[in-house]
């Protein structure tokens, strides 16, 4: 049913959307995401992928292109990264509140200034609120499986919404690593043809972003803010038919040996495979400590992640992204605003590590682990620590 | 529409909020918005219609004589006729508190 094969993995990830035979590609490259959108450039031009690829001046263009090919009811798929994102923000909302199924690799990269091509999650959790689902992912196989899969939660005639995978820039997109691929009939027979509820056509004419008076603005957010909660059942239908497909099942959150641990680090996206290894390496000596991934960012796994972390006494929470000013980092916020609720929850301590490619290693991990045990005997100091600045 | 705006429920908006009914625009009160209207003084007028061509809503009728007054519902108030009439004959006169 598939084959076992060593790949870039941003090349993995351009054979996935041709295996979703995408129909439609508007895309600007932008290190590090050009290595997918520059190999589905050439399948098209070698006429390996059957699909239009347009190509644009910016960004802004490249989700509006997107979003018109999407309306006419074609397969749309896009791909960016950290400037390129922000370049094309307000669009982005356009996309989820008409409701079009793209979908787009976003290759984690810290946004200017000062000027960094490398890796954080400072660019998408600038866009935390576009209105799209968003989910991350730690390794290649991954990285593959899931854009496959993006195409059929995104067309879901339930959801209807544009999907996001985060997959961090270099560390993922530009390593080579063996992954199990699959055959296009298995694809084809997983992934039936985009069959929109409405489309561009002059036979039956429709408006595609209208004026909402006041009157109106609040239940179309209203409609919006539900259809994105309920998406949560269909991604995970989505992902449980993969499985057993695949025998690769993915959940929203994922637990690396946490049961019973009293402490659990929580991570997204590719720090998870270097926590996993600091793991093994703290419970070999003896201490109660485990893992947890989250890997779906919106709709966030409110009653998941509480059930994973309930149990824990501490939770370290890895943030890649700092909130200048704010209450705390992004996912250390969300994480303890679900935890609230609860009567009896874990403390909460958060670390800010891997900013603009800051290598990060099990080093790290076992030293924060270190740091966190101490600051809590002795009281927390600070909400959150920007770990390994000097000074 | 079938429904006022100001009745329709989250769960029956249309998916992605679009619109199935062509020139739906039409309903939009835009009169609301008028602090002020405009006034004829008809023995000044000499019904060019230079007014009903300026104006950016459909709130200028003309009437059975040829003269010419603002429909209410689409009078926004802007007084763009007033600047514009050739003879000067409307006049923009406050709404009334």
């Amino acid at each position: 049913m598939g084959h076992r094969k060593g790949m870039e993995v941003s090349i993995a990830v351009s054979h996935a959307v041709a295996l979703a035979r995408a129909e439609a590609i508007a895309a600007y490259p932008i290190t590090p995401q050009t290595h997918i959108v520059e190999h589905l450039s050439s399948m098209v031009a070698n006429g390996e992928l059957e699909a239009e690829f347009v190509n644009v001046e910016s960004e802004h263009s490249a989700m509006s292109a997107c979003i018109g090919m999407s309306a006419t009811g074609a397969r749309t798929y896009t791909a960016t990264s950290s400037q390129g994102l922000a370049l094309m923000h307000e669009i982005l909302f356009i996309a989820s509140a008409l409701r079009l199924p793209i979908v787009m690799t976003v290759a984690n990269r810290a946004l200017s200034g000062p000027l960094s091509i490398w890796n954080d999650h400072s660019d998408i959790m600038a866009a935390k609120d576009i209105g799209w689902i968003q989910i991350f992912v730690k390794n290649g196989q991954e990285a593959f499986d899931h854009t496959i899969m993006a195409f059929k939660i995104a067309e879901n005639s339930k959801v209807l919404l544009p999907t996001i995978i985060n997959l961090d820039g270099f560390i993922l997109t530009h390593v080579v690593e063996a992954m199990n691929f699959v055959d296009q009939a298995l694809v084809d027979k997983f992934l039936p043809p985009y069959s929109p509820r409405h489309t561009l056509d002059p036979k039956s004419p429709v408006t595609m972003g209208a004026f909402a008076m006041p009157e109106i603005y609040t239940e179309v957010k209203m409609k919006h803010q539900v259809t994105l909660m309920d998406s949560y059942q269909h991604i995970t239908a989505v992902w449980d038919e993969w499985a057993k497909l695949t025998d690769r099942a993915y959940q929203p959150v994922e637990r690396y040996k946490a049961d019973n641990a009293s402490t659990l680090f929580l991570t997204m996206g590719c720090l998870g495979e270097v926590a996993e290894i600091a793991v093994d390496e703290l419970q070999a000596a003896g201490e109660s400590v485990g893992l947890i991934e989250l890997r779906l960012w919106r709709p966030f796994p409110f009653a998941e992640l509480r059930a994973a972390l309930a149990g824990a006494n501490l939770v370290i929470i890895c943030d890649r992204a700092l909130s200048p000013g704010g209450a705390a980092p992004p996912v250390l916020a969300e994480v303890r605003s679900a935890l609230y609720a609860l009567s009896h929850r874990p403390q909460t301590l958060g670390y800010i590590i891997g900013l603009g490619g800051r290598d990060v290693s099990p080093e790290s991990f076992k030293d924060i682990y270190a740091k966190a045990r101490m600051e809590v005997a002795q009281g927390p100091s600070q909400e959150f620590y920007l770990y390994g600045v000097r000074g | 529409m079938s429904k006022p705006l100001d009745q329709i429920t989250w769960q029956e908006i249309e998916l992605g909020a679009l619109l199935r009914q062509p020139g739906s625009a039409r309903e939009y009160r835009v009169g609301d918005w008028r602090s002020q209207h405009p006034v004829w003084t008809k023995s000044r007028c000499i019904r060019c219609g230079v007014c009903w061509t300026v104006c950016p809503e459909p709130a200028i009728i003309q009437e059975p004589g040829g003269y010419f007054d603002m429909d209410p519902y689409y009078c926004k108030g802007c007084g763009t006729c007033a600047r514009e009439c050739v003879t000067g004959c409307i006049t923009m006169v406050p709404e009334e508190e």
